[in-house]
Order: structure tokens, then C-alpha cells, then sequence
């Protein structure tokens, strides 16, 4: 998000999904739609059915590569020279749009110089994309109509992660992919409400509507609003909380509706630092392995038992509605957090039940981006931010007229490749990277409780490529034992030519092969993001 | 634009729409069962037909495209006779067990016999016996309710890419069956599931659940991906009993295995259902009051915040829950304890 924040003015999906239908080009990044967006996927598939061209990069041959015109199987972690690659070619051949270089963005030049060492040869010496193909896939990018460009955490979760996703702007800046329907740039968001968190303020450094904290005015504007003090310094990210956790600074915690202890790279270190708390408090509807740990467990609502608003990868503001009541004591996670923040406060009426209605009403007063929302409708129709007034229709694609920055233009910004903090060496020889499954959701707590899912997708297994297999003389289903230098698990094998020679892929939905226990908890600098995509592991028979 | 008449009505339409979807635009019911309007056109169930001035013989709407100046009529004594005549042939091999059928209420065949007042049937005779019972965990095949519609066919080729059925055997030996009739083993994204207009095929979470009686229906957003799916939540009492989709939605109804089948966690008896607090690091759970737990954690906070400072407090706040909810927290931590320390897991 930081990324796309620094060169569009806003992080958020460009486009909507069912502008994908439209496309002339897609390209797909670091995204297992089919499996982790299954209806978005629908639309992509839907495009190739008209006749769009379908650029699918991912190093596993994932179920889109079937529909795909071109299938780039480039190494782990080389999302931004394979990027950078294509960049070249489209400068060498011409295909750039100068109208929208000139007019929509800046920093054109000190980019194009960025991109001479990227000829696709040396794309094809670092990512082991043939430079054929390299050159194929700028050509379909640049040459179609309207092309636009969909990724997830396959290139974000990385120490280069930002970069990957700039580069992934660059591109679509380049030539022109941008302010128009069907194309843009797309991060597809992993959870329900991935975006609405984010847009609530649910982030370190911005109040709600990405308005930033240290910003004076803006911080005035919370004050009088909330009616109290605000601090102007920026909060630590969750993954700089666990070293806080460790060091004694963080000395309490209240986590709500998540599962950092299975969910976080390199678990073990995570689990040790919220274990060393003074306090934590945990708010689920299951008892999970976060909740554990806890010193006070609050049992919460399901979506099916609470009345809100979710917004979907696409800014798309949807109602939630309460179709029958939580079980036994569980109460509604706003009550409890609502009866939490007036206590706390030592201020407002404990016997009345907060409305959901007029929280939404609040922020919208607070920022103008869903000045026009309101409840009443959203009962009518869901609507796309921004919507800033009460008649306006909400908004299927961003940047039109302007880019949200000072002066209304892009930035180009030159990406220097920057390697995987931990690559394959004698002792760990295998990539591993890790992912979801169709079948399964995150960690698991929900899918995992659902008889059919279970029956279909019943444990953990590490993909394996046949060469790699009869190098350690396994079949397929027998018991493995992988290991990092960051812990051990045991699983079986599933010999499988999906993933490429070298690299190894497990679902992380599995507590009892919990695939976190492996990954590296090394960070991206500026978003501070967890290399949950690369680390090197050994693979032995126990 | 294409101008016609039908029933009486002037209507203009684009070129390429079909004699149906111009008599839809007048609002003119025309009877169809292997019809939908998200599928291309099929034309297998010959309800849809219609009498066009100058053609000889009646002709399925679906599939005829409109021409300029074409007077179609949907309605008339023949076309009524012969729609019941197709009726009753479907029914004829049809098992008469609406009775028990999960399907009942949402049957289009059903719904159909019940129009044309179908009692009794000349066509009795003979009818499929197809035993064969699929062992898959999500969606129950009966092929005897099958009425060769094609739609679970089309939508799994032409929307769910997938291609996971197909049609075997001619005549009255043809059915739906997977490659070489072995268990279904696909993406059960039950797309077929919900365009099946007969108890064919259900979803074996519903079957043998309630009905109608006493369910009650509730239009929301899936808890699930960043997608954002609407649904539509059956329940009855405080159970969840069924996940369905209407097609005229953003999603256009088509959902995933998740979304569809991956609801049974909500009524778990896993679930959370009091607050707990563990006295001391190491001591086991005891259950607690609300009024106990909150005014514990307020306190804790409360105090941790006035010994060590606001930053030595943090708050992870939740992808996974609503707008409003995220609101409260991360305005708790910013107004009500002093501190930016928010985040969530978007950035893992």
C-alpha cells in the first residue's frame, strides 16, 4: 500500500472488477486469483473468453496459467527486475505513451536511465524467463487497448516488497494504463475487509480516511472532534510490535478478530513475544492459538450475527446485516468494544447500546472520501469511494482527472533490484514459498470447523517438483520432515510439477504444520512487511 | 435499433437480442426452465416458444434473435397446449416426490406443473433409474430429477472454466455424468447447485433442513475474501441452514466453495460463548461476567497506561471485521489511551 500511496496519492484498487471483463490485456502478479479471489477470477476468465490476452507471472503453475496467452515462470523474488525488464523493452521498441508521460506524471527521467541495465537478457540471467518471452509479454502489455494489472501478497510479501509494487505502477504509468476504465493497478485484497481497516484507520501512521497523524492540522481536526489530546507520533507497525513485545517496551495488547500466533512469520519468535506481555486481551469467536495466550478472552460476533459494513477490494462499501444472534454470552465485537472505550474513557452512557448506523455517520463526517455514504443507501445499493456527497453515484475507477499528490501527477520512481534477505545455500538448498489454497482460509479457524472443506483439503502438504523428489527418493504422500533455520515441521509430500525445480510450496492453513513456523520475519524497509514469500529451507526424510 | 411488436406491444431493441429478452423488456413472462440470462442460449427445454407472423411453426424465443418489424405473439391457445405437453413429458419421468425433495418451493419444474394444473399424466410409462450415488462432500446428484436442462453443464464450463461434466448417452440413456463417472472432484463452487431449476442437484448441507417454515432470509456481504460477494443467509431460529446468491447482484450470483459451503463454523460448538480471564500468567481460564472482564481489561489498560506511558500499549485491530467495529478500536487506542500504536494484519 505504501507503494502505490507514494506514487498515486491513494493505495486502493484503481479499477473495478467488473471492468475486468473489458480488458484488452491482463496481467496477473503474484496473485492465485482462481484460488484466492475465485470470483474476480471469474471475470479474468470471462476476458480471455472475449478474446483479452492473459499474462499470468507467478513461479508455481497455478489453475489461471491455463487460460493464459503467456506464462512467465520467473524465480522467487524477482518480481521488480522481471518488471523492470519489460519496462526496457517497451522503451526500446517504442511502445511507451508519451501524451500521458508528459501531461500525467514526473520523474520521467531520472526512471528511463534506472532501466538501462534491465535489457531482457539480463531479465532473463536474473529471473529465468526466457527473454522471448520477456519481450512477448511487454509487447501484449503495452500494445493492448486497455491492459490492467492485478498482484496480491505473492509480490508484496517480500523485503523488496514496496519496490515490487511501484514497479508494478511504473509500468502501468509507462504507458498510460491509468485514469480510464479497465485497466490500472490492482492489489487484489486478501480478507473482507482487508481495505475497510485500513480506510478506519486501522494503521499506525493515518486517522481514518488515510488523513496522516503528524500532520498538525489534521491532528487538530481529530482533537476537536473526539474532544481530547491526540499524539502526533506515528505508532509502531504489528511487526515492529513484536520487538517491542520483547524488549520490554510493549508492555500490553488488545487484539481483535485475528491470529498473529499462526498467521505471523517465524511463529515461534512471535508466539515468545506475546507470551512476554504484561496484559493481552484477545476478542475472536474461537478459541485460537492467539487467544491461548491471553490473559482475558472475549468471545465476539460473526458476521452472521451483527449488523456493519465491509468494504471489498474494489472501495465497494457493502451492508452487513444480522441474521440471527451470537451464542450463549457472545456479544456484538462493536458493543464490546464501544462498552471498552467508555470505560476507559470514564465517559458516556454505559446502559445504551451504540448504534452501528452512527458510527458510520461519524467517520463520515470525519473524512470526505464517504461524506455521501450513509446507511440508508447503502440499504438501496453498495457504493464505491469516493463518494463525497449524498447524490453522487460513487466511484468506479480513480484518478481521472488527477492523481491524489500535490500537483495531481504520478511519480515515476526508479527500482534498484534488491535480493531476497535469505536465498538458498548448501545447508538449505530449496526456496520455499508459501500461499493458500482453495479449499482454506488464513489459519484456518473457520474453514478448518466446516466437514466438507476439511474432507476435501484435510492436512498439510509441501508441493515438490518429480526432479526434486527422486533426488530424495520420496513418492508422493510420504512424510517429509522441512525444516529453516527457524524451526522444523513434518508434512507430506505432494509430487507435483506445479511448482518449478528447487522451490517448494506450503498452505499455511495448518496448525500442526503450521508453514510460519519455517518463513522469515525479515522486513520490507519502508512498509515493513514480512518476507512470507521466500526463505530457504532443507528437505529430509525423518 | 430493431423495432417489433409483440403481444400488441411496440418495443425497440438493439441488434442481437433475442425474441426473448425484448418480450423480458416488456415485461411479458414467456415460460422457460434451461434458461439464464447470464449462459449463452441454449434452447432445450422448448418452453420459451413463441408464434412469429410468417414462420410456419412455433420457435424458442431464447434462441431467435429479433429482426425489424417481427410480430410475435407469446401467448395463445397452441402455445399453451403445447408448453403443458412438454410439461407433462418432463414429469413423466419424473420422480413424484416433492413431498420430501430439498428443492420443494424452489423448483421451476415444480412451480411449472403447479401452473398448468398437471394431476395426472398420459405419458405415463417407464421411467430413469439411475442409482448411482455420488460420494462427494458438498453437492447431491439425483440424476432421476434431472431434466437435461444443461445449465449446471454451462456454468461450469462457460463461467467456472472448469469443465467438470459433461453429457453421456442419447435419449432417454442421457444423463450429466463426470469424466468416466467417477465421484464429482472439482472446485465446488456449487455455481451448478444454484442454477439447477430441479432438486437434481443440492447442497448436502440443506438437505433434510427446514424448508420454508420458519426460515427466514437475510441479504449480506461474505465474511470471507476481499471479493466481497453479497449473499443471502438462510436461517432458521439462530442456525444458519443454507448461503444462496441472487444473480442480479455485483457477483452476479456465483460464488466459491468457501462462500457457498464454509459456513458451518458460525453455529461450532467451538465457539467462544463467555468472557474468560486467566488471574495470573500460567493459571487456567475461569469464566467471568461482562460487567467483570470489561471493567478488568479498562483497569489494566487504564493502569499500564499511567505507569509506563501510552506507546507501552498496542491494539491489532481486525481485516476481518466491520468498518464501524475498526473505527471504535483505533479510535480507543488514539482518544481513549493516548497512543498511534494500531495496525493490522493487511500487512502481512
Amino acid at each position: 500500500m505504501a507503494g502505490l500511496a507514494a506514487k498515486f496519492g491513494s493505495g486502493a484498487m484503481t479499477n473495478s472488477v467488473a471492468e475486468i471483463a473489458d480488458n484488452d490485456a491482463i496481467f496477473v502478479i503474484g496473485s492465485n486469483t482462481t484460488e484466492n479471489h475465485p470470483i474476480i477470477a471469474l471475470r479474468m476468465k470471462e476476458a480471455v473468453a472475449k478474446g483479452a490476452k492473459l499474462i499470468v507471472a507467478d513461479p508455481r503453475k497455478i489453475p489461471l496459467v491455463k487460460f493464459a496467452t503467456l506464462w512467465l515462470r520467473h524465480r522467487p523474488g524477482t518480481d521488480s527486475v522481471l518488471l523492470n525488464s519489460m519496462m526496457n523493452v517497451i522503451l526500446a521498441e517504442g511502445l511507451e505513451d508519451k501524451d500521458f508521460i508528459n501531461e500525467r506524471t514526473e520523474g520521467y527521467e531520472a526512471f528511463v536511465e534506472s532501466l538501462a541495465p534491465f535489457t531482457p537478457e539480463y531479465g532473463e540471467e536474473m529471473t529465468g524467463v526466457p527473454a522471448g518471452d520477456i519481450i512477448k509479454a511487454a509487447r501484449i502489455y503495452a500494445e493492448a487497448g486497455s491492459a490492467g494489472i492485478y498482484y496480491a501478497m505473492g509480490i508484496t510479501q517480500h523485503v523488496m516488497g514496496t519496490n515490487n509494487v511501484m514497479a508494478v505502477g511504473n509500468l502501468a504509468m509507462l504507458t498510460g494504463n491509468l485514469g480510464k476504465p479497465a485497466c490500472g493497478v490492482n492489489p487484489l485484497r486478501g480478507q473482507n475487509n482487508v481495505q475497510g481497516a485500513c480506510d478506519m484507520g486501522g494503521l499506525p501512521n493515518v486517522y481514518p480516511g488515510y488523513q496522516k497523524v503528524d500532520v498538525p492540522a489534521i491532528q487538530e481536526k481529530f482533537e476537536k472532534a473526539w474532544g481530547t489530546s491526540l499524539s502526533a507520533k506515528i505508532g509502531l507497525p504489528a511487526t515492529m510490535m513484536t520487538e517491542a513485545m520483547l524488549d520490554g517496551s510493549l508492555k500490553g495488547m488488545y487484539i481483535f478478530g485475528e491470529n498473529p500466533a499462526l498467521s505471523d512469520p517465524n511463529t515461534t519468535h512471535s508466539v515468545k513475544a506475546f507470551s512476554s506481555l504484561e496484559f493481552l486481551v484477545v476478542q475472536d469467536i474461537f478459541m485460537t492459538e492467539t487467544a491461548q495466550l491471553a490473559d482475558v478472552v472475549l468471545p465476539g460476533a460473526s458476521f452472521a450475527e451483527k449488523n456493519g459494513t465491509f468494504t471489498c477490494s474494489e472501495r465497494r462499501v457493502q451492508r452487513v446485516r444480522k441474521a440471527i444472534n451470537p451464542p450463549g454470552q457472545a456479544k456484538s465485537d462493536l458493543v464490546i468494544i464501544d462498552q471498552l472505550y467508555k470505560r476507559i474513557v470514564g465517559d458516556g452512557d454505559l446502559t445504551h447500546t451504540v448504534d452501528p448506523s452512527s458510527v458510520f455517520d461519524e467517520v463520515a463526517g470525519l473524512w470526505p472520501g464517504i461524506a455521501g455514504i450513509n446507511y440508508s443507501r447503502l440499504q438501496e445499493t453498495s457504493l464505491q469511494w469516493p463518494c463525497p456527497t449524498a447524490d453522487h453515484p460513487g466511484t468506479e475507477y480513480l484518478f481521472k482527472d488527477g492523481f491524489n499528490r500535490e500537483g495531481g501527477k504520478a511519480l515515476f520512481s526508479p527500482i534498484p533490484f534488491v535480493s531476497s534477505k535469505e536465498l538458498p545455500d548448501k545447508e538449505f538448498p530449496y526456496v520455499l514459498t508459501t500461499g493458500r489454497q482453495l479449499f482454506h482460509y488464513h489459519t484456518g479457524t473457520m474453514t478448518r470447523r466446516s466437514t466438507g472443506l476439511n474432507r476435501v483439503s484435510p492436512e498439510a502438504f509441501v508441493e515438490i517438483n518429480p526432479a526434486d523428489a527422486d533426488v530424495l527418493g520420496v513418492a508422493d504422500g510420504e512424510k517429509l520432515t522441512v525444516s529453516s533455520r527457524r524451526g522444523t515441521i513434518n508434512l507430506k509430500a505432494r509430487v507435483s510439477k506445479i511448482v518449478p525445480q528447487n522451490v517448494v510450496f506450503i498452505p499455511f492453513h495448518y496448525r500442526e504444520a503450521a508453514a510460519n513456523l519455517l518463513t522469515s520475519d525479515a522486513m520490507d524497509p519502508i512498509c515493513k512487511i514480512m518476507e512470507a514469500k521466500v526463505c530457504a529451507v532443507k528437505i529430509e526424510k525423518p | 435499433m430493431l423495432n417489433l411488436n409483440i403481444d400488441g406491444k411496440d418495443v425497440s431493441v438493439a441488434k442481437g437480442t433475442t425474441v426473448l429478452e425484448a418480450a423480458q423488456k416488456l415485461g411479458i413472462d414467456v415460460p422457460t426452465l434451461c434458461h439464464d440470462a447470464r449462459l449463452k442460449p441454449f434452447g432445450a427445454c422448448r418452453l420459451c416458444i413463441v408464434e412469429i407472423a410468417g414462420m410456419p411453426k412455433p420457435v424458442t424465443s431464447c434462441t431467435t434473435p429479433a429482426t425489424e418489424g417481427m410480430v410475435v405473439k407469446t401467448n395463445s391457445e397452441r402455445l399453451y397446449r403445447l408448453r403443458k405437453t412438454t410439461v407433462e413429458l418432463l414429469l413423466s419421468d419424473h420422480p413424484n416426490d416433492c413431498m420430501v425433495c430439498s428443492s420443494s418451493g424452489d423448483c421451476t419444474l415444480q412451480e411449472l406443473a403447479y401452473l398448468y394444473g398437471i394431476r395426472e399424466n398420459r405419458f405415463v410409462g417407464e421411467v430413469r433409474d439411475h442409482s448411482r450415488i455420488d460420494h462427494n462432500p458438498f453437492i447431491i446428484r439425483d440424476q432421476n430429477k434431472c431434466v437435461m436442462c444443461g445449465l449446471c453443464v454451462r456454468v461450469c464450463d462457460e463461467v467456472q472454466g472448469v469443465g467438470a461434466i459433461g453429457y453421456s448417452e442419447r435419449g432417454f440413456e442421457a444423463k450429466v455424468i463426470t469424466p468416466f463417472g467417477h465421484d464429482l472432484d472439482c472446485e465446488f463452487c456449487g455455481q451448478c447447485v444454484s442454477v439447477c431449476p430441479t432438486g437434481a442437484l443440492t447442497g448436502s448441507l440443506w438437505s433434510g433442513k427446514p424448508r420454508s417454515e420458519g426460515v427466514v432470509k437475510t441479504d449480506t456481504t461474505c465474511t470471507y475474501c476481499g471479493c466481497g460477494c453479497n449473499i443471502t443467509l438462510r436461517t432458521h431460529g439462530d442456525k444458519v441452514i443454507r448461503v444462496e446468491s441472487a444473480s442480479d447482484n455485483h457477483n452476479r450470483g456465483w460464488l466459491c466453495v468457501k462462500g457457498r459451503f464454509g459456513y458451518e463454523f458460525i453455529n461450532s460448538n467451538e465457539r467462544l460463548t463467555t468472557p474468560l480471564i486467566r488471574k495470573e500468567k500460567g493459571a487456567p481460564f475461569e469464566k467471568a461476567t461482562w460487567e467483570e472482564a470489561l471493567d478488568y481489561v479498562a483497569g489494566k489498560f487504564t493502569s499500564l497506561q499511567q505507569q509506563h506511558g501510552s506507546d507501552s500499549v498496542a491494539g491489532l485491530c481486525s481485516a476481518r471485521c466491520t468498518n464501524e467495529e475498526n473505527y471504535l478500536f483505533q479510535k480507543l487506542f488514539r482518544a481513549g489511551l493516548g497512543t498511534n500504536n494500531v495496525d493490522h494484519c493487511a500487512r502481512y
